[in-house]
């Protein structure tokens, strides 16, 4: 096999942050080394997904991992879709580790655990260390030997669930991600995280169980689990049989993406976890979710307007009560995760209408707000660290103290609320376009609520910004005395608002590519040609020779 | 297309009936070591559904060894990744109740804090957040979350005037052998 083609960019995403992290475990006392291979992983990572964004402008990239047969062997396809995920994901993961380090590197690495000598002075030395954190004032500590081997599987399992071209490989993809996301939300292990990170882990174990489930039932109904397969299998199997599979399976993501009656756990997880875990938390594990309900209900199922109507009911339902949570927040960090649930609604909007240019609109949407949430969540670590809070009645007056921050919060605030011309203007307009085209009563009710949810995030985030920037602020005394913010924080948070604000310049390719990856969802015909090339039962693989298919497998 | 006996076996369906409910009813106490053992159950219960999607049981799935039909072990693959999954997530979710237990004495799934401040100040009556001219000094989420670290420890009467106990020393110190938990909220208050 011919190792120097385009296919053998597929794996790397995945394959490579999974070497790595083993590699940085193994080098837990070696802090550069461990630096360097992340970078290094996630740089390759980086550079593969934009390969595979060019290569799969044409049509879906397959690999047959290992040289098996599609519908029994497991295979890994970046159509434009997953390729254009996969970018902008590997884009902000490495933006955030890179804040991350310099985040160690000043506080000088939090707790640097030795060489187990017995488990009593183990733990009387992370009492004194603790004790020495405490009287320092860090309260956001990463131990690195545990985070960046954690941070690379993390990345490994988004890389996996966005590229998986079976539904098990989806599964697996998300615990692997989710069981990463575990550790990092509960990293170091103190009250206050393990309270936040009971309820997540529970109700991401529930989830993982309905979906699991659901594979159980696909494979009972149509005995395949090949997304390629089910594409054609599933519009003939029985429609109440197919009712109950993609309400199962959009529960289980929905779970995931926090869409609103499933979006409880959200807001009270996410905020208590260091800044940069809560970054790629916000920007990353709901759009996977989100990802997999377009990847399944437009791709794999057919039309099913009722579905659809419920779909466009929810979607309304979690702009409007995420937005209304965001307005009475007194914390910034909470202000973002409730703007995070509502603006979920939006790319359930595109999905539910579930025409070409919804779609387009949608997964325009998830590439702006996977960078623009993101780099909010950043700017809000920074903040904290400059004013040694991040609730709106104690802040104050920092648009004197530190200017450069004002920028960097203000740019992907109003990019967030929609202000023409950057690029969250340009996805709701897309939205709105769709909406009003397809001009059923309740497409008009949610295009209202979509400029309703619009016009409150900008109050939202008005206030944050005048509370936090322009109020003077109420108690000088509480502001930590400290050193500037590092230039390696503020370096990639800037790089990330770039990106934000380059979606704006780039808007033109990007809707085009987006259009593209959209008309492919849709169609499905050139994903199943690509899997199963010219018609074929079995796909590229090399066990071809296996005499009757049908033999022993479920019919 | 060959049409295979694939009627699952009665028990085995009753028997993920049964495991599903019991799981479902653990799943919903607030003792972590009971949730886990409703995921576990619920694990299993998943695990042979899968199974099931199998079809019937038959021969060793080997091709060339036996002309009759053969089990399909591609169910049985996925099964086997399933398992390794669960098994991974009882550890965390073990070493999870043991540190909730070594901080807190319990291993009590605690109320979201946001939840219980607003239902305190719907019983008051109260705007839910403080408007900046206001002279008494908003009490933050970080502080209430330190107060509520520990509700189940906390007496009734303590849980009403919350702000209050913020500063007062936990209950339990001596079932806390790590005092690392102390250190996260009301730091701003030095």
């Amino acid at each position: 096999m011919n190792l120097w083609t385009v296919q053998t960019l597929v794996p790397l995403p995945v394959l490579v942050p999974l070497f790595a992290a083993g590699l940085a475990l193994a080098l837990h006392r070696h802090e550069r080394a461990q630096r360097f291979i992340s970078v290094a992983a996630l740089s390759v990572a980086v550079a593969a997904a934009a390969g595979l964004v060019v290569a799969a402008h044409d049509g879906p990239v397959v690999n047959d991992l290992g040289g098996w047969a599609a519908p029994v062997g497991v295979n890994l396809v970046a159509d434009p879709l997953a390729a254009l995920m996969l970018l902008i994901s590997s884009i902000m993961l490495l933006c955030v580790l890179l804040y991350s380090m310099a985040q160690g590197i000043a506080d000088g690495d939090g707790r640097t655990v030795p060489a187990a000598r017995g488990a009593e002075e183990l733990r009387r030395t992370l009492q004194a260390q603790d004790a020495d954190a405490d009287e320092s004032g860090r309260r956001d500590v990463l131990p690195v030997a545990i985070f960046h081997p954690t941070f690379l599987i993390l990345a490994a399992g988004v890389a996996d669930a966005f590229l998986a071209g079976d539904l098990f490989n989806l599964y697996v993809g998300f615990e692997i991600l989710l069981a990463a996301s575990y550790v990092l939300l509960t990293l170091g292990g103190t009250s206050e995280r393990i309270r936040a990170g009971s309820v997540y882990v529970v109700v991401a174990l529930l989830s993982s169980i309905v979906f699991l489930l659901a594979v159980g039932l696909v494979y009972a109904a149509t005995g395949t689990v090949n997304m390629a397969q089910l594409a054609e299998r599933l519009p003939d199997i029985d429609p109440g049989v197919r009712l109950g599979i993609q309400t199962m399976l959009l529960l289980a993501f929905g779970i995931k993406a926090a869409i609103f009656p499933l979006s409880a756990w959200l807001p009270d997880s996410y905020p208590t976890a260091p800044a940069p875990v809560t970054a790629v938390f916000a920007g990353l594990l709901t759009k996977v979710g989100v990802y997999a309900i377009l990847r399944t209900q437009t791709m794999l199922f057919p039309h099913d307007e009722k579905l659809e109507a419920v779909l466009l009911v929810l979607a309304l339902a979690t702009m409007l009560v995420g937005i209304l949570g965001a307005v009475a927040q007194d914390d910034v960090k909470r202000l973002l995760s409730f703007t995070l649930v509502s603006h979920i609604g939006y790319m359930i909007f595109g999905v539910a209408l579930a025409t070409e240019a919804s779609t387009a609109a949608a997964i325009f949407y998830v590439v702006h707000h996977i960078t623009v949430q993101t780099a909010l969540f950043l700017v809000v670590g920074l903040i904290e660290r400059r004013a040694g809070t991040t609730s709106l009645e104690r802040l104050g007056g920092l648009a004197t103290m530190a200017p450069g921050l004002a920028v960097l919060f203000f740019v992907p605030a109003m990019n967030l609320a929609g202000i023409p011309p950057l690029s969250g203007f340009l996805g709701k307009v897309g939205l709105l376009e769709a909406g009003v085209v397809d001009g059923s009563v309740l497409a008009w009710i949610l295009v209202v609520g979509s400029v309703v949810t619009s016009l409150l995030t900008l109050y939202a985030v008005i206030r944050a910004w005048n509370k936090a920037f322009w109020q003077p602020c109420p108690d000088e005394r509480s502001l930590p005395a400290r050193a500037p913010i590092p230039l390696g924080m503020i370096g990639p948070t800037a790089a990330l608002v770039a990106v934000g604000v380059s979606l704006t310049v780039l808007a033109g390719p990007l809707w085009k590519y987006a259009e593209r990856a959209a008309v492919m969802v849709m169609d499905g015909s050139t994903y199943v040609e690509a899997v199963f090339p010219d018609g074929a039962p079995r796909g590229t693989g090399e066990s071809n020779e296996v005499q009757d298919e049908t033999e022993g497998s479920t019919p | 297309m060959i049409v295979l006996d694939n009627v699952p076996s009665g028990a085995l369906l009753l028997a993920v009936g049964v495991l599903f409910a019991a799981g479902v009813y653990l799943l919903l106490e607030r003792s972590l070591t009971r949730v886990l053992l409703g995921f576990v159950l619920l694990g299993n219960g998943a695990n042979l559904a899968l199974l099931l999607a199998g079809g019937r049981a038959g021969a060793p799935p080997i091709t060339g060894v036996t002309d009759e039909p053969m089990s399909d072990p591609l169910a049985q693959a996925m099964i086997l990744t399933s398992i390794v999954i669960t098994l991974a997530l009882v550890a965390f979710v073990l070493a999870m109740a043991y540190r909730s237990w070594q901080l807190h004495g319990h291993d009590e799934v605690q109320d979201d804090v946001e939840d219980t401040r607003i239902a305190r100040l719907a019983v008051q009556d109260a705007p839910s957040y403080a408007d900046s001219d206001a002279e008494e000094p908003a009490v933050t989420l970080d502080v209430e979350a330190e107060a509520t670290r520990d509700e189940v420890a906390l007496p009734d009467t303590a849980k009403a005037t919350l702000p209050d106990t913020a500063k007062g020393t936990p209950p339990d110190t001596a079932t806390r052998p790590a005092a690392a938990g102390e250190r996260t909220g009301g730091g701003e208050d030095a």
